[in-house]
């Protein structure tokens, strides 16, 4: 899947950098001139009070929205204008601040749909479900009952997800995003509106993803205590500016941090 | 294998041995593992179970060490209990849902030098409390999942120790130095121990012999018919006699298969997949999986729903004879089953996973009537026992055909009951246990110089020869003349009444039994409302004389009940009345389980306990009550006491000493 062109990275080396990024729409300017990078297999968070351009800067790092200045370089390579499916062939998958699911599909069907980005045989095999295709589906859904074992949610392979309590949602997507078997994981609020035992599951499973695969990962979450365990180092925006970048114990020291945000919030 | 020697197969591994000999092919073990079921044979298990003794040798675990067995019902989990056996190395299951501390209570007081675990979750929880455990060397775990960058000196995942086993048996002389360890099991010697639970105070190791455990296991398998061709589901933990006893020691000892299920909450999908032919579960289980049932009902079509209520009324009423075989079922009553069989019963067995079902078991506390009818009605053969740990499980069952839901059965073969004077049910058999664990003195308390042990339960025998289970027996009173006094039973008796919630039974050190009688709102102003009784309020209802008239007649029968049960005629109630008020948790007069707080209503009503005692037709009571919004306020009443006529007690013709 990787393109052969890329050079390897190990652990510690830049896998995404943002330069002067700033991203306007009209009049209105979501992101002003943000620089910060995310190094292979670190837990990155991004946090901000609302409206301070987390989303935006996602949206940007997806391919959804592409930056009116500044540049983006992704594995070594700066990034063209693309749009988000090219993103995601490229290593970076996400999951939603609102689940984005399948509603009426199984848990199984959902986690495999992640998948079918890597499916090579073609539409015909895979009609008639035989030949290459037949092999391939094994093949994945192995790795897919893998990830299914991984985030603990046998019990609702074949559940339509819709039926499912939120939090089992939103266990389903973080799957569904690990089945691209993804360089750059982009988690937008993976515990919002959870409560403490489901945000514990979800912390557990977002340290071992990180720990196992040695996926990077960078989330956006709005829960302080939940930021500061999990994540190697953190960037706080504000009003679409950056207004800090470190170490969690760093940022907590920031005064810009504490008056923009902590302060606020807490 | 050296045939000649092992012609006697007193040990697991023994046995294990044989069943690679005689029925090699044969599935022994399932697990769904990545949403498949792998399977192993007889031959597969016995292979990795010698590998894995000698790798467990190479880790130093010898005759007489201790090693724990931490997880959910996992495959490599068993074979670590046969593994251990077989170097003569003494296996301690703990449950695996124990806190790190209760955990470290039980490892440090068993000793155990190494620990099998199923995955990280508890090999963490050793981590904590591993400076309590000084003589704790190494740790084995079933699952790699999060354990790779933790530090390996101590920490083996078991696949590695089976394949250095594996390799170590190529060497020179080493598979018949470990062949001979097999050997040199007896089945005299220590074979397992199993904690106690322990509600009240620290848990107490069950130490039992092969020969005890291989002899229990073999009681159930003959009573049953159990052989290789059947399965089932180990989804119990693997720390509770039980499931040591169906998942393990009788799996080894028939030849019957036991599929793993893929995690705790896929049981009952994974039960339906293997179509398991044997089927233990706790009350709890089966009354769950019947509310989910009526629960679904409601949400189906209209037409389903009549149908299902409709044949379900059906099987109620000849159901369970039908399975019993008893005559009197009338062909259109059965060509009736029949037809609700192939519309109704037939797919929710099949829902339940209970279509192959020979028999299911249930045990450990009393199942509701209700529930144990509604299975046997729709054709699962579902069966009570009454066991403990120190029996290797096995009490009394209940033979096919004489089922009932108010007993326990009748002793298992080769169990002796003896009942005592304070109504403890007391038993000796061949799986009797050796003794608690580094406890000679609660050893000495529970068995008898001439091998009896003192179940800890009060109970007698029916007119059947059926054993009824009555009450703790320390919660068994005695009165002035010395008969039997079991509240609790007295209690459930009157509770059975729908118009009675809630009674209070007294008579410790007492002449007579009394009770204090909760009327039930629902049910008696429902019948209030048909027989056109008017009142205002609870205390009103609840002094209503034709409302005692009503409870009279059911205390009446209560006593006659009670009169034609051996040693139970003594407890029948002399006087009664009806509270004035419910008895609330709030209030403190029930725990927040619902559960009676005996000495605390005898505090608060004292002046009706002494009215009730002194002959006096009534009494006067005030207690402070709390209302739902938390004011506080006082009720004060009158309350009329009713005087009961007891029968004559019918003189049992012989006390069960000779049950057997």
């Amino acid at each position: 899947m990787r393109a052969p062109d890329h050079p390897i990275l190990s652990k510690g080396d830049v896998l995404l950098a943002v330069e002067n990024v700033s991203l306007g729409f009209g009049g209105v300017k979501a992101l002003t001139d943000v620089s910060f990078d995310i190094r292979k297999s670190e837990i990155r968070a991004i946090i901000g009070p609302n409206g301070a351009g987390k989303t935006s800067m996602l949206n940007c790092i997806n391919g959804f929205y592409y930056p009116t200045q500044g540049q983006i370089t992704f594995k070594g390579v700066k990034r063209p204008k693309m749009r988000p499916f090219e993103a995601a062939r490229g290593g970076i998958a996400r999951t939603f601040q609102n689940v984005a699911l399948f509603k009426s599909m199984s848990t199984l069907d959902n986690i495999m749909a992640g998948r079918s980005i890597r499916m090579r045989s073609n539409f015909f095999w895979q009609l008639f479900r035989h030949g290459p295709a037949l092999k391939e589906e094994v093949e994945h859904r192995r790795f897919v009952e893998e990830i299914i074992d991984f985030l603990e949610i046998q019990h609702i392979r074949k559940t339509p997800v819709g039926r499912l309590p939120y939090g089992l949602q939103k266990r389903v997507e973080l799957g569904r995003a690990l089945a691209m078997e993804p360089d750059l994981l982009l988690l937008d609020e993976p515990m919002a509106g959870m409560n403490l035992e489901e945000k514990e599951d979800m912390s557990r499973f977002i340290l071992e993803v990180n720990q196992q695969y040695g996926t990077t990962i960078a989330l956006i979450e709005h829960d302080m205590g939940v930021v500061m365990d999990l994540s190697d180092r953190v960037v706080v925006l504000e009003y679409g500016r950056k207004i800090a970048d470190g170490t969690p114990d760093e940022v907590k020291r920031d005064q810009r941090v504490i008056d923009a945000y902590l302060g606020v919030a807490h | 294998m050296t045939a000649a020697a092992d012609s006697r197969e007193d040990t697991f591994p023994k046995l294990l041995a044989r069943n690679a000999r005689i029925r090699p092919q044969r599935t022994a073990f399932r697990h769904k593992d990545l949403g498949i079921w792998q399977s192993w044979t007889w031959a597969q298990v016995y292979d990795t179970v010698r590998a894995y003794a000698s790798g467990l040798q190479a880790l130093g675990l010898e005759r007489g060490g201790k090693i724990a067995v931490i997880g959910y019902n996992r495959p490599r989990l068993y074979w670590t209990i046969a593994a251990a056996q077989w170097l003569g190395a003494i296996p301690v299951p703990v449950y695996a849902d124990s806190v790190a501390e209760e955990m470290a209570y039980v490892l440090s007081h068993a000793e155990v030098t190494h620990a099998a675990v199923q995955d990280q979750e508890q090999v963490d929880k050793l981590l904590t409390v591993a400076d309590q455990l000084p003589l704790l060397e190494q740790v084995l775990y079933d699952e790699e999942k999060g354990l790779r960058d933790y530090d390996h000196t101590r920490l083996h995942s078991i696949a590695s120790v089976i394949e250095e086993g594996r390799a170590r048996l190529a060497g020179e002389g080493e598979a018949a130095k470990l062949d001979r360890e097999l050997q040199n099991g007896k089945g005299s010697d220590l074979a397992i121990i199993l904690y106690t639970s322990g509600t009240t105070g620290r848990p107490k190791g069950v130490m039992l012999t092969s020969d005890a455990v291989i002899a229990a296991a073999r009681i159930g398998c003959e009573f049953d018919d159990l052989n290789e061709t059947d399965e089932i589901l180990a989804y119990l933990p693997i720390a509770w006699v039980g499931d040591h006893i169906f998942s393990y020691a009788q799996a080894f000892l028939a030849g019957l298969c036991v599929n793993c299920p893929e995690s705790p909450e896929t049981v009952a999908e994974d039960r339906r997949e293997v179509g398991a032919t044997y089927v233990f579960a706790p009350p709890r289980v089966f009354e769950s999986i019947l509310t989910l049932t009526m629960v679904r009902i409601e949400d189906a079509s209209a037409l389903k729903r009549r149908m299902f209520h409709y044949f379900i009324k059906h099987a109620n009423k000849v159901g369970e004879k039908i399975l019993n075989k008893e005559p009197g079922v009338g062909l259109g009553d059965r060509l009736l089953w029949q037809i609700g069989n192939a519309l109704v019963y037939a797919p929710l067995r099949n829902r339940f996973g209970m279509t192959r079902v020979k028999v299911g078991y249930t045990a450990g506390e009393a199942i509701g009537p209700e529930i144990f009818r509604f299975y046997r009605s729709i054709g699962v053969n579902l069966k009570q026992l009454y066991g403990q740990t120190e029996a290797s499980v096995y009490i009394t069952m209940q033979p096919d055909g004489e089922i009932r839901a108010d007993t326990v059965g009748r002793p298992a073969p080769e169990v002796e009951i003896r009942i005592a004077d304070n109504g403890e049910v007391l038993y000796r058999s061949p799986g009797v246990f050796m003794g608690y664990y580094k406890d000679e003195e609660k050893t000495a308390e529970t068995k008898t110089p001439d091998g009896f042990v003192h179940s800890g339960d009060a109970g007698f025998f029916d007119a059947n020869g059926h054993l009824k289970i009555i009450d703790r027996a320390k919660d068994v009173g005695k009165m002035r003349d010395g008969s039997l006094f079991p509240p609790k039973y007295v209690e459930n008796k009157l509770k059975f009444y729908p118009n009675i919630k809630e009674a209070v039974c007294f008579g410790d050190g007492k002449d007579y039994v009394s009770a204090f009688i909760n009327i039930d709102l629902v049910a008696v102003s429902n019948w209030a409302e048909r027989n056109g009784v008017t009142y205002a309020s609870y205390q009103e209802l609840a002094g209503h004389p034709r409302v005692y008239e009503m409870i009279e007649k059911h205390v009446d029968e209560v006593n006659r009940s009670l009169a034609s049960e051996p040693r139970m005629g003594g407890a029948q109630i002399k006087r009664f009345l009806i509270l004035h008020k419910e008895l609330d948790a709030d209030d403190g007069e029930l725990t927040r389980t619902q559960k009676v707080r005996r000495g605390f209503i005898a505090e608060r009503y004292a002046p009706l306990i002494e009215a009730l005692y002194d002959g006096s037709p009534e009494a006067d009571i005030s207690t402070e009550v709390t209302f739902e919004d938390g004011r506080k306020g006082v009720i004060s009443a009158r309350v009329k006491i009713r005087d009961m006529e007891p029968y004559p007690v019918q003189q049992t013709a012989t006390l069960p000493e000779a049950a057997e």
